[in-house]
């Protein structure tokens, strides 16, 4: 008979075979650059984000405000860099508390068999729901707060981690060092945990990429609708809400954090794309 | 085979007596896959029974059933006089340690995130070992045991060859001291130039440790040298079975004439000149009804579409399924 093939290998140098591929090193090398600005925002950005200057507002990118400034005078930069870690945050912790309730969600369904149909039916019925229009569901009847937000898209994105999880807990489940397990008689926590879970990683990670990429998104456009983040905590989301009723006299308000989103969103993309061909495909297709 | 052999063989009760074992699958649109169907033989203390047929007879299911990896549909495990299959998965879990499983396939065997420590470490705690020094110390034991290097316990899965793998498969068996060990095809995923080497282990470790194995195979040369007696199985039945040197020298039943007319013959004084099979294993979802085998067996006669030939007794332990079996010309 033939050998079964193992679906999912150990990548003890995962970071280095991905920085091989041109496109995913591009993509970690400018996340990379972006997180650290974030992270540096007091000490690189040129202003205080909050300072006001009714004098110098709606002005043009120049030396002074090489973004340019907005309605009130705030140093755009300033703001993307300090907005740069309130997005980046939000999206992080919505691929964290997506991947709790998807781990659950996925585990249980994919390893009990009695659980699948229920669960499974669970998982579709809210995927059958359109992302931002649930998103926006839930923010209306939670309140616009930022930890709401995480709240709305964790359970938007929940259920397609969990179908992934799902997926490879199914073939995880019959692989013989599964069964070695249970000859062993170890706990079926423990099965679920140190067999299944660990090994469900890799693919966890390729969607909690693009998951990553779509939260920031999705943050932004919550925003924009005027559901999202209060306008006075700077996202790259409410800075464009802001901007857009400036559009056509001060097109950079919107323009620099538009293309911060944009940069951000496509070097997840480039990441999550090279860590998928590293794994196996199969395994990461259901995006 | 000496009457005192025979007398013996009687009187002590075997380890495992497997009885009317059967496993159905559900199938789609509520039918059943027939993949062990009354399969009964008994296993002595200590020796090594051949568990043999082509893929899809059904010998990997009915080893896992034995130890409760699939839920048996029908049949009995007596192990040490207790029946197996009548525990509650709590009281199934103290027998676990008893019986062990080394798998076919090398790779799939072992978690690829853990370390060898502690793929063989789990096993370890499954026994209540203690933490520290005292496991580590078990673990290059073990290693040790199956020829590998105790500085092999810090590495991966990834890092080694299939033979090698097979031998932490086997370590990690042993980690709790089985009594009983089922061995799927250990070696049939390996090299030819491996395969002797990890036959060579696990006889030499049965001899050293007093193991009982059920060495499930699906080619009869392999079987030969290693197993006491032999379970010849198609499509979920068994079609003969009975000690090694009677079977290998007088096979009574056309499968097992045929599979040992496909098995390489090491030593070409003992030729053999039976007939080759053709054609593919019926399904198991809806296998010929009498003798499983008469789709392609070169004897079938009307007759054996009509009855489930009965494993007769011939003598010595030997038994045949096929209604044909007494006749001079077969
Ligand atoms: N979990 C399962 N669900 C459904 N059918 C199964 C399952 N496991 C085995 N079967 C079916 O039962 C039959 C016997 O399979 P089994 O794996 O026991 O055969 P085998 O003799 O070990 O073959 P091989 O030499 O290929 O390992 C096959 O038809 C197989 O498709
Ligand atoms: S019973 Fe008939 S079909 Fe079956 S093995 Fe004997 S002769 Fe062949
Ligand atoms: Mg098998």
């Amino acid at each position: 008979m033939a050998v079964i093939s193992v679906p999912l290998q150990a990548e003890p140098n995962m970071l280095s075979r991905l920085m091989r591929r041109p496109t995913a090193a591009v993509g970690i090398a400018v996340l990379m650059i972006i997180v650290l600005a974030a992270i540096l925002a007091p000490v690189i950005a040129p202003y205080a984000p909050t300072k006001l200057s009714i004098a110098s507002r709606l002005h043009p990118p120049s030396l002074d405000h090489l973004f340019g400034t907005d309605d009130l005078g705030r140093d755009i930069l300033t703001r993307m860099l300090y907005a740069a870690r309130t997005s980046l945050t939000v999206g992080f912790a919505v691929v964290i508390f997506a991947s709790i309730i998807g781990v659950v969600l996925g585990l249980t369904s994919g390893f009990f068999r009695t659980l699948d149909a229920p669960v499974s039916r669970l998982i579709d019925a809210m995927m059958a729901f359109p992302d931002i229009l649930l998103a926006i569901a839930l923010v209306a009847a939670l309140g616009a707060t930022a930890v709401n937000v995480v709240v709305a898209l964790g359970v938007v994105y929940a259920p397609r981690l969990a179908r992934v999880v799902r997926a490879s807990t199914l073939v995880i489940r019959e692989l013989p060092y599964v069964e070695a397990a249970r000859a062993l008689g170890v706990p079926t926590p423990v099965i679920l945990v140190r067999h299944v879970l660990r090994n469900v990683t890799s693919p966890l990670l390729v969607q909690g990429t693009f998951i990553f990429a779509n939260a920031i998104l999705a943050e932004a456009g919550l925003s924009f609708l005027g559901v999202g983040i209060s306008p006075d905590i700077p996202t790259w989301g409410t800075m464009i809400a802001t901007g857009r009723q400036y559009m056509d006299q001060a097109g950079w308000i919107m323009m620099f954090p538009g293309a911060a989103i944009v940069v951000t969103v496509l070097s997840l993309q480039l990441v999550g794309d090279g860590l998928r061909d590293l794994l196996d495909p199969r395994l990461a297709k259901d995006i | 085979m000496s009457a005192a052999v025979i007398a013996d063989r009687a009187e002590v009760a075997p380890l495992l007596s497997v009885q009317g074992l059967t496993k159905h699958f559900p199938a789609r649109n509520g039918r059943i896959i027939h993949a062990v169907e009354d399969v009964s033989f008994d296993v002595r203390r200590g020796s090594t029974v051949g568990l043999v047929g082509e893929s899809g007879s059904g010998k990997t299911t009915a080893g896992r059933a034995i130890l409760r990896l699939v839920e048996p549909t029908a049949g009995k495990a007596l192990y040490d006089g207790v029946d197996l299959f009548s525990l509650s998965a709590r009281e199934m879990r103290s027998y676990r340690q008893k019986l062990q499983i080394v798998f076919q396939d090398p790779f799939s065997s072992l978690n690829p995130r853990m370390r060898i420590a502690a793929i063989i470490g789990e096993a370890l705690d499954a026994r209540g070992f203690a933490r520290g020094k005292r496991r580590a110390d078990r673990v290059a034991e073990l290693l040790t045991l199956v020829g590998l290097s105790p500085d092999h316990a810090s590495r991966y899965p990834h890092e080694f060859s299939g033979g090698q793998r097979q031998r932490i498969g086997i370590a990690r068996a042993l980690a709790v001291e089985p009594e009983f060990v089922v061995a799927d095809e250990p070696v049939s995923a390996l090299d030819v130039s491996v395969q002797a080497q990890v036959l060579n282990l696990l006889g030499e470790l049965q001899k050293r440790l007093g193991l009982t194995l059920l060495f499930i195979a699906h080619d009869l040369s392999v079987v030969e040298y290693l197993c006491d007696d032999v379970v010849v199985m198609y499509l979920g039945r068994v079609m003969e079975r009975g000690p090694s040197r009677l079977l290998y020298a007088a096979p009574r039943h056309p499968y097992t004439k045929a599979l040992l007319a496909t098995a390489p013959v090491p030593d070409p004084t003992r030729r053999r000149t039976y007939v080759a099979l053709h054609g593919d294993i019926p399904s198991p979802i809806d296998p010929p009804s009498g003798c499983v085998f008469r789709t392609r067996c070169p004897q079938a006669i009307a007759a054996c579409a009509g009855i489930i030939p009965p494993l007769d007794d011939i003598g010595g332990g030997h038994h045949v399924a096929c209604i044909r079996h007494n006749e001079k010309t077969i």
